[in-house]
Formats: C-alpha cells, structure tokens, sequence
C-alpha cells in the first residue's frame, strides 16, 4: 500500500505547490487522482518516484510510504526496485531508439525477468510487436503511450502511477488504454491514476481524489464522485440543472467549506 | 580548385596520391578518436569537454611514464610489463601497456566526474564548460612538467618504419592507426547497442525520462567521461607514433594544440553524432593532408600553411550552411 500523508513540496525553496496532500492506494486497488491545470498531480507523482531533485523540489513536510517503509529521500532507481513505476506525463519515450531499445531502458533495474516481462508486454499490446524494431519517434501518439506504459511494465511494478494517460489522445484510443488499464490492474498492479479527463478515470477507479491547489478537496468511491454536483459541474462537464454555471470561485469556496463542515 | 586539380594529375604521381590518401586515413584516425571521446561525453552529458586537448595527453604522458619510467604513475612499485632498461617493448607487450594507460586515463575520467563534474550537474552549459576549461588549465602544468623539452619518447616497436607497396612508401604506424581507430570506432558502435549503451543513449535523450526507468544516470555520466578520456589518450598515443609530427614521442609543443585541431571535426559532424565524429575525422583530415601535398605546389605563398587553414574554412562553411553539422542534432544550444 501507498500512502502519502499530509505532503508538502516546495519548488525553488519557495513555491509551495502541495500544502499537506492525503493519498492513499491500497494494494489491487485503481485509486484515481483528479484536478484542472496546475492543481499539483505531476508534482504529486514526482514526489513519490523520486524526481523532485531534477525540478529543483523538496518534500519539506509529511512522509510517502510504500508497504510502511519512508521512500521520500530515495532516488528514482531504488523506487523502480522496490516496485513503483511511473508512465510520466506526455509519454516521454525515447523518441530516437527502437521500440525494442525503449522496452530495454524499462528493464533496466529488471533484467532477470526480462523476456517474460517482454512477452507480457507485447500480448498487451500486440500493435508494438509489429513495430518492434522500428525507432519510437515515428510511431502514432496512441502507440507512444502504449509503449510507455509497455516501457513502465518492463520493470514489473507493484504500483504503476499513470500521469494523465488520455492526454491529447482521440476518444476511441482513450478507451483502449482505459480497458488496458483495467487489463493490468487484473494481473494484481495497483494504479494511481492522475487524469483531467474525470468520467475515464472514475469509470474504471475504486476510489478517487480530487485535488486542487496542492491538496485533496474531495474524495470517496468512484461511484460518489462520478454522482457529486460539482464534480460533474466542473470535471465531468454536465450541467444539472441547465442553468446559469456558476463561477469557479464561488464553487471552490462553497467546497471549501463544505470540507470544513464534514 | 581546378587548378589543384591539374596539378595533381601533372605533378601528382600514382605513389604521391595513394601516400596522401593514406595519410588522409591515418590523421583522420586520430581525430576520430579524440572527437568520439569528445561526442561521447557530449552526448551522454550535454558537457563540452575543453578539458579534452590536456586529457588526452595526460593519457599519452601515462604511456611514456609506463614504458620508459618503468613505473606507474604515483604507486611505489614499477611497472612488471616495462621493457629492460634501453630496450623496446615486443609489440604484444607495447599494445599490453597501451592498454594499461587507457586504464588509467579512464580512472583520470572518472575522478574528475566525480569531483569536478558530479557536483556541478544542472548548471547551465556555460557554467559547465567553463569548469572543464578550468581542468584544462589544471591539468596542462603536469603535462609540461612531465614532458621534456624534447619530448618523452613513446617507446613504439616498429619506430618511423614503413612497407614499400609498388612506389609508395607506406609507414607502419598509419596503418596501426587505422586498424586502431576502426577498432575503437566499432567497439563504441557496438557498445551502444549494449543495456549500458542504450540507457545512455536513453540519457541523452531525456535525462529525467531515463531516471524514471531506474536508470541510474550518475554511473551513466561516470561511463561516458571514461570512455570519452580513454579514447581521447589513445588519439594522443597514436598520434605520438613515427612519422605522425611529434615524432615518436609526447611532444611539449604538437601535442597540447592536437585538441584544438579536432574542433572543425566536431563541428563538421555535429557535437552529438558518433557517426559525425568518424565522418567529420576523415573528411577534415583528408581535405588538411590533400591541401598540404596539393595547394602547396599548386601556389607556395602559403606554403604548408594551407594545411592549418582548410580545416577551419571547411568548418566555417558548415556553420553557415548547416550550423548543427553534418549528423549533429538540431535542438543542441551552442555557447
Ligand atoms: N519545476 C517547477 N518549478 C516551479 N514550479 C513548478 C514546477 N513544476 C510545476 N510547478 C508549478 O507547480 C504547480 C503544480 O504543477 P503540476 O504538479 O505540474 O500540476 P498538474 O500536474 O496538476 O497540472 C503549478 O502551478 C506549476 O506552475
Ligand atoms: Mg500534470
């Protein structure tokens, strides 16, 4: 189990991006993790696989823990080790190498298991055996995210944190990487799911955060958030009564308190 | 140029032109190996290695110090693999201490990225550049001390000898350098389809990409500045071989601007390109060795000056008409 507990990251020793962010995925579990622009999901990810030295970021407050040992202060390699892969944001292949060779890099920490993890990989996405030699740069946007997800799996994680996987993808490959997603949590991987696109990632989650300005302002089952006002007013894009929006302010103020008073 | 030309099917002899075409090959053999040392360290780390004229001959100064000195650099003991006192080394026992000295350059690699390089990672690229200048700097005073005025010799078996192939004349230590180069310019072909080799090219791609994979990027860094030093003392040791300038020797003065003439190589190639480096070495070498046979008859007012000239009116016209070299990546910033 993950559990990132009142999270507080710092940028350049003073933008303070998370003010004491609660998460928690339990094992097996699809935890999504959702927010608008900037509401610090990357950051959050960052935090948990090590990559906040490469920002100019520190943890100044709260502690990550992975099966309760403290992973805060570890570096990104002795994450991957200890089972906690990240398919980062805007895919991040390396464009310049085969598919092969990307895959290659996944298994970096795991070479013991590599051709069976290899095998699974490509009975999960059988578009990249055809590709295999091909150098990644030239594959479609929906193939690049399958082979950073491919890329992540190679290390066989027990924890795979996806930074906003549908991004700039078209709703039919949307919903294949949802199903693979689902695919994967079968085969026994915890997701942290981090997506803007609210309705697929609630729609396959157990559980759900929503996060805004560095800390959790809403969370529960899926199947509550998918139900709440305001997550469908602001994430979900469906307007209840059909009336005039409300402005975003006086809706984050209203959920303000409403966290208060709960 | 058409003139040249002319001279050359006049003057120019069958033997002069396969002489020239081999020493085109031979000097090109050296510059490649100092620019993929440099392209190397380059690519894997975004460093522009200045540090990398007195590298190089710090690694040729191992080699004398382990063939002639008898002995290894700082450790008590001597060197078992030295020849007897005023005897050469067979050549097995020469390409051993070769091999030793490329060793030792490659740990002289590793300490400087740790001390000097590891420490300042994320800096601008100026910063860092500036910083290896500064181990040019500290490095030079150990290289001139160490040499003698007249150089220190290298010990090489075959000496300034040569084959006779028809009418030309064919000096042993070109054709060493080829083989050598080749070599070399294969063994970094073949490493970069190793797991090491592709997790630094995976690097140089994108460095926080790569770190997320669990590559650990700091061993990747310390790998590059090895290899890039290595290979960079090998050009050095090559280039001290009979009938190449410095004569057999380290030399005080040829042997600190060597660096400073692979420039237009690296430029020509591209900063980031392995394949540049090796096309880059060939191409300026033989327009410098063709400009030094050629022009000079064609028009002596230069005299062997044309050498030193066209290598950079070469590297000139790339940077106006290709700034980013032949094979080199675009996005690259230049300082
Ligand atoms: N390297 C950085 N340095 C300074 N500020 C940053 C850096 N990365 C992100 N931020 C800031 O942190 C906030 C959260 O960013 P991010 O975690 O990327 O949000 P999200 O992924 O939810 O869009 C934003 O205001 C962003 O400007
Ligand atoms: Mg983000």
């Amino acid at each position: 189990m993950l559990e990132v507990a009142n999270l507080e990251v710092v940028y350049n020793e003073v933008i303070l991006v998370l003010r004491g962010l609660s998460v928690q995925v339990p094992d097996g579990q699809i935890v999504a993790l959702l927010g608008s622009n900037g509401a610090g999901k990357t950051t959050t990810a960052r935090a948990i696989t090590g990559l906040l030295d490469v920002h100019e970021g520190k943890v100044t407050k709260g502690s990550v823990t992975w099966n309760g040992a403290e992973i805060g202060e570890q570096l990104p390699a002795k994450i991957v080790e200890s089972g906690i892969s990240q398919v980062m944001e805007g895919r991040r292949i390396f464009g310049e190498l085969t598919v092969d060779e990307n895959l290659s890099c996944g298994a970096f920490t795991n070479r013991a298991n590599m051709n069976a993890n290899y095998e699974r990989v490509m009975d999960l996405f059988p578009q990249l055996k055809e590709r295999n030699t091909q150098v990644a740069g030239y594959l479609s946007g929906g193939e690049q995210q399958m082979l950073a997800i491919g890329r992540a799996l190679m290390a066989e994680p027990k924890l795979l944190i996806l930074d906003e996987p549908s991004l700039g993808l078209a709703p039919m490959l949307i919903e294949q990487i949802r199903d693979i997603i689902v695919d994967i949590n079968k085969q026994g991987v915890s997701v942290l799911l981090i997506e803007q696109n609210a309705m697929m990632a609630l729609s396959i989650a157990d559980f759900g955060y929503v996060m805004e300005s560095g800390k959790v302002v809403m969370d529960g089952p899926a199947q509550k958030l998918l139900n709440d006002e305001d997550v469908q007013e602001f994430y979900l894009g469906l307007h209840g009564d059909g009336g005039e929006r409300k402005s975003f302010r006086d809706v984050k103020h209203y959920k303000r308190r409403k966290r208060w008073l709960s | 140029m058409i003139n040249a030309f002319l001279q050359l099917a006049q003057v120019g002899t069958g033997a002069t032109l396969v002489q020239t075409l081999l020493k085109s090959f031979a000097l090109g053999s050296v510059y490649v190996l100092i620019a993929l040392g440099f392209v190397i360290i380059f690519k894997a780390t975004q460093v522009l290695n200045f540090a990398a004229g007195a590298l190089s001959m710090a690694g040729a100064m191992f080699m004398t110090i382990l063939i002639s000195d008898g002995g290894l650099p700082l450790l008590p003991f001597g060197n078992p693999l030295a020849p007897a006192e005023g005897e050469t080394a067979s050549v097995v026992l020469f390409f051993v201490n070769v091999l030793i000295a490329l060793a030792l350059a490659a740990l002289l690699g590793l300490v400087i990225e740790r001390l000097a390089i590891r420490p300042m990672v994320g800096q601008p690229l100026f910063a860092m550049a500036v910083i290896t200048l500064g181990i040019e700097i500290a490095i030079r005073p150990f290289n001139l001390d160490a040499t003698a005025l007249e150089g220190r010799r290298l010990g090489v078996p075959w000496g300034a000898s040569s084959w006779n192939w028809g009418d030309a004349v064919v000096p042993k230590s070109y054709i060493v350098a080829v083989i050598i180069a080749a070599i070399a310019g294969a063994g970094v072909l073949l490493f970069f389809r190793t797991k090491l080799g592709v997790a630094m090219r995976a690097v140089a791609f994108d460095q926080e990409a790569a770190m997320a994979q669990g590559i650990n990027v700091g061993r990747v860094f310390a790998i590059a500045w090895a290899m890039g030093t290595a290979l960079a003392a090998l050009g050095a040791i090559v280039y001290g071989m009979a009938p190449f300038p410095p004569g057999g020797s380290v030399s005080q003065e040829i042997h600190p601007l060597l660096a400073l003439r692979v420039l237009p190589v690296i430029v020509l190639g591209g900063l980031d390109s392995v394949a540049g480096a090796i096309y880059g070495g060939l191409i300026i070498a033989t327009a410098e060795v063709f400009a030094g046979q050629y022009l000079s008859q064609w028009n002596s007012t230069l005299g062997s000056g044309y050498s030193t000239i066209v290598p950079y009116l070469v590297m000139l016209f790339m940077l106006l008409v290709k700034p980013y070299g032949l094979f080199g990546t675009p996005e690259i910033r230049r300082v």
